[in-house]
């Protein structure tokens, strides 16, 4: 049985659709992510499923038992998870030790029951020693810490995080990254993440959810969302691409500047728009006219940027007008201006909507 | 556990039915009805109320306006309100821009002297202008003749420029914490564009400066004027023995004996309706987009450097410092500790027997102090968790319309305390109720009438704090009860202390209203002083409006304390 399951969940505010059509199960144990741009309903999903916010239709379930529909709300005291915001909404009034001890405390767990918990998860995050300070004695990681710890020792049923790292600088996002996800292996819990930004989605995620304007647009393993992207929104969004549009001729398929056999490409003979996803990792680029199975694209480079990790290419094939984006080794130069061959797999160009 | 062995009662529908949240609203709403719906419509009715038979009729209007005097009094109200607030403009502008913008020496001096003058209340100031400027006696005049040899001074306070002058002496803080409160957000960067584009520091002043303020200050102008239409008790001082009447005082009359509550009412609605549009032009004026009050960040402020004119502009905050605190003071203290004010001050006419009688063989008037306190203790603590349940309600959206709730607790700050002592006395004195005379009434109408303070303090405390603090107790278990308890209130304790003194210091000398309703027993500090003029016990008075004074201060020692030292010269304050 799946730990949570939502079922066509809607939610309208007003006539504005904030949430359509959504329906996700999470096996116990799993984490997923919502990502998508701000404004598409990641984090309303996510009050849903809180409790906060009562769907405007279909119904979420955890264990089997309904919890959310449009009639009835569990309210979110009485749903056994537990939730890390986006300000950490960490008390001011209460020190580390009296805000992770909490939930414990309403739990109505003994006096020593509640200390040995809280030394203990104060330990895993590496905060024992800050056990008697008040909140605006710690820094941002800290504080961050100290709302995982409070969340995760109640040991809820579902850990609701919602963009938990949107307020910290890039290293301790980084940093923090790893850590959820090694809190996760640890604890098993199973988890809802929302974020905006893929990298920490990928980094921490078993599956990843792509929400954009209110609906799901594709359901995957972060690997496979980067490799078989469905929608021309989930290829844009999760890393770069180049897309490639083409028209049927005979058994080709003519793209800008080449052409490849329909029968090699995915969904080559299908009806409808040829809208093509080509990774600019997944072309490659030699002085020499390469030799093998792929399609071999005689081109210019028109423009090119080096950042350190890889040099990013525009090269224009002669026959084409516009360039594509190639990504190469540091160590592989091209002048502007000069004469290179493009080596395109349609294997791995992915047809998109 | 899991949810699964959660009671099914646990679910909850979410709206739209009868459940606790909306008892709560239902019992909020009808408070509200009860302390500020009720007395302005049982104000509008009396207005058109038949004195004997009670029936409809127009006949209340055609008295109130059928003698040109009780139309001059509408006048000379319209015509002090001006004047009061072109006064405290003086006053008060060029103070808040030395203060706020300057290096003129002695700025937390002048802002302490601001916070003097603002809690003093204008009956005893006016008392202290009577002891200055009275003519002949006056300590004004006495100097001038001294001086001059002169026979008889130049100052009388029983004037109309004389009245004029002694409320705007103790209105211009409005003015102040509107201006200083917007000339603080104008960010030095908006000066430098100004000067890098050639232009000098008078005249970036004048044509960036001010002109962002500008909005700020006429709201201020616009409180003071309707403060001083407001006013009772120093009209009733100076203006009666001068011979003329304003509103207020006039109103005053119609509820001698015998008590002509409906003419009242029906004089009443000018003073009312100016109040009305008044406060909407302040509002829209104050609330325009694009001005300062939005651009709250922007760089850090750098005091102008006045150079020479430092001195001049220190010189004319003493002086106003002078007009307001220094000489009343001064003379309120002399007569307070004098067998005889008129016997100046040597060591032979020094006593401390009008403390004595005041505190111990007078009748009423230790008791007055005690009401005052206890009266204030309880209106304070009543709307400060009036507003914060309705606060709560508003800005957390536990229900809809809630938003009726928050403008019903604002209502009150369009209606002057005359007004609505009327109102009260009208909708509460007859029965079934028939509350006149009794301490209730008053609570209830301090209550109504700080209501909008509290609102703004406990509105601004919560809108502070993040929601998904209490989120968060509620995902962890906690119940919104919990919540409330366990975090809101502890964060919030302060302000609401702050929401407290705001309303409690005010309501300690609140005399507009309290002089429509008080009873026998229920005399209030405020009342006994203005009957001690009356009586012209000058000394007995000077020493318990020091008593009144001096027992403030420890309130306002707690109040710097927790919320910092400007806290009640902070535009939620007013």
């Amino acid at each position: 049985m799946s730990k949570l399951a939502l079922r066509n969940v809607a939610r309208l505010y007003g006539t504005v659709e904030a949430v359509a059509d959504f329906s996700l199960e999470l096996a116990p144990g799993e984490f997923v992510s919502l990502l998508g741009p701000s404004g598409c309903g990641k984090t309303t999903t996510l009050r849903m499923i809180a409790g906060f916010v009562p769907p405007s239709a279909g119904t979420i379930e955890m264990e089997g038992r309904q919890i959310s529909s449009p009639s009835s709300v569990v309210p979110p005291e009485k749903r056994r998870m537990s939730m890390i915001f986006q300000s950490y909404a960490i008390w001011p009034n209460m020190t580390v030790g009296e805000n992770v001890g909490f939930g414990l405390q309403v739990r109505k767990l003994s006096r020593a029951e509640i200390d040995r918990r809280v030394d203990a998860i104060l330990d895993v995050v590496q905060m024992r020693n800050l056990k008697g300070r008040y909140p605006a004695e710690l820094s941002g990681g800290q504080q961050q810490r100290v709302a995982l710890a409070r969340a995760i020792v109640v040991e809820p049923e579902v850990l609701l995080l919602d963009e938990p790292l949107s307020n910290l600088d890039a290293n301790l996002r980084e940093e923090m990254r790893f850590e959820i996800r090694r809190l996760h292996d640890a604890f098993k819990i199973t988890t809802v993440y929302v974020t905006h930004d893929q990298s920490e989605a990928m980094v921490t995620s078993d599956r990843i959810v792509v929400m954009n304007k209110g609906r799901i647009e594709q359901i995957d393993a972060p690997h496979k969302l980067y490799a078989r992207p469905r929608s021309r929104f989930v290829a844009g969004f999760i890393g770069r691409t180049n897309f490639l549009e083409g028209t049927k001729q005979g058994s080709d398929v003519r793209f800008d500047g080449f052409s490849a056999a329909a029968g090699q490409l995915e969904g080559g003979d299908g009806a409808g728009g040829l809208l093509y996803s080509l990774r600019p990792q997944a072309i490659g680029l030699s002085g020499q006219k390469p030799n093998g199975s792929s399609v071999a694209v005689e081109a210019e480079i028109t423009g090119r940027s080096y950042l350190g990790e890889y040099w990013d290419y525009q090269v224009r094939p002669l026959a084409g007008t516009k360039p594509v984006r190639v990504s190469t080794s540091p160590s592989a130069v091209f002048e502007v201006g000069s004469r290179v061959w493009l080596e395109i797999d349609p294997a791995a160009m992915v047809r998109v909507e | 556990m899991t949810v699964a062995a959660l009671p099914a009662a646990a679910a909850r529908p979410p709206r739209l039915s009868f459940d606790a949240t909306w008892l709560l609203w239902a019992a909020i709403i009808a408070v509200l009805v009860f302390l500020v719906v009720s007395p302005f419509i049982y104000l509008v009715i009396t207005s058109f109320t038949a004195e004997r038979t009670g029936g409809f009729t127009f006949a209340n209007y055609a008295t109130a306006y059928g003698r040109s005097r009780y139309v001059d009094a509408l006048l000379n109200s319209l015509k002090l309100g001006g004047t009061a607030a072109l006064l405290a403009g003086i006053f008060a502008v060029p103070l808040a821009w030395a203060v706020a913008r300057t290096d003129m020496p002695g700025r937390g001096l002048t802002r302490m002297l601001v916070l003097a003058t603002f809690i003093t209340p204008p009956y005893t100031g006016a008392v202290a202008w009577i002891l200055l400027a009275g003519p002949n006696a006056g300590w004004l005049n006495r100097l001038f003749t001294l001086l001059t040899g002169a026979e008889a001074g130049p100052f009388n306070i029983y004037s109309f420029s004389g009245l004029a002058i002694v409320i705007a002496l103790y209105s211009f803080p409005y003015v102040f914490i509107f201006t200083t409160a917007a000339l603080e957000l104008v960010s030095s960067e908006m000066e430098d564009a100004a000067n890098i584009l050639g232009a000098g520091p008078w005249r970036t002043m004048w044509r960036v400066t001010l002109p962002l303020a500008l909005p700020a200050i006429l709201g201020g102008l616009i409180i003071c004027f309707l403060e001083a239409i407001a006013l009772f008790g120093s009209p009733a001082m100076i203006a009666i023995p001068a011979r003329f009447n304003v509103v207020t005082t006039q109103l005053f009359q119609f509820f001698g004996n015998p008590v002509r509550v409906e003419v009242a009412a029906a004089y009443a609605m000018p003073l009312l309706g100016v109040t009305i549009l008044l406060i909407l032009i302040q509002q829209l004026m104050t609330r325009r987009k694009g001005f300062v009050a939005l651009t709250g960040k922007g760089g850090e402020r750098r005091p102008i450097l006045l150079g020479k004119w430092r001195w001049a502009m220190f010189g004319y905050a003493m002086f106003v410092a002078s007009l307001a605190v220094f000489l009343p003071y001064l003379f309120l203290l002399q007569a307070a500790f004098a067998k005889a004010w008129g016997r100046g001050f040597g060591l032979d006419n020094l006593s401390l027997r009008n403390f004595h009688f005041v505190l111990f063989e007078h009748g009423t008037a230790a008791k007055s102090v005690l009401n005052s306190f206890l009266y204030a203790g309880v209106s304070a603590t009543a709307a400060v968790i009036l507003t914060l349940c309705v606060a709560y309600i508003v800005v957390r959206r536990v229900v809809p319309f809630g938003g009726v709730l928050g403008f019903l607790c604002v209502a009150p700050f369009v209606i002057p305390g005359v007004v609505l002592a009327i109102g009260f006395y009208a909708a509460y004195a007859p029965p079934p109720l028939a509350l006149y005379g009794t301490a209730l009434i008053l609570i209830l109408a301090f209550t109504t009438r700080f209501l909008p303070i509290g609102y703004v303090n406990a509105s601004a405390a919560l809108r502070s704090l993040n929601p998904e603090m209490e989120e968060a107790v509620r995902v962890l278990g906690g119940s919104r009860l919990t919540a409330l308890r366990r975090v809101v209130a502890p964060l919030l304790k302060r302000s609401l202390l702050g929401a407290w003194l705001l309303i409690f210091i005010p309501a300690t000398r609140e005399l507009s209203a309290a002089i429509f309703l008080y009873g026998p027993n229920t005399k209030v500090a405020s009342v006994m002083i203005f009957d001690m003029s009356e009586e012209g016990n000058l000394e007995y008075l000077a020493a318990l409006a020091l008593i009144l004074q001096v027992l403030t201060l420890p309130l306002l020692w707690i109040g710097q304390k927790a919320l910092g030292r400007d806290f009640m010269l902070r535009r939620s304050a007013t």
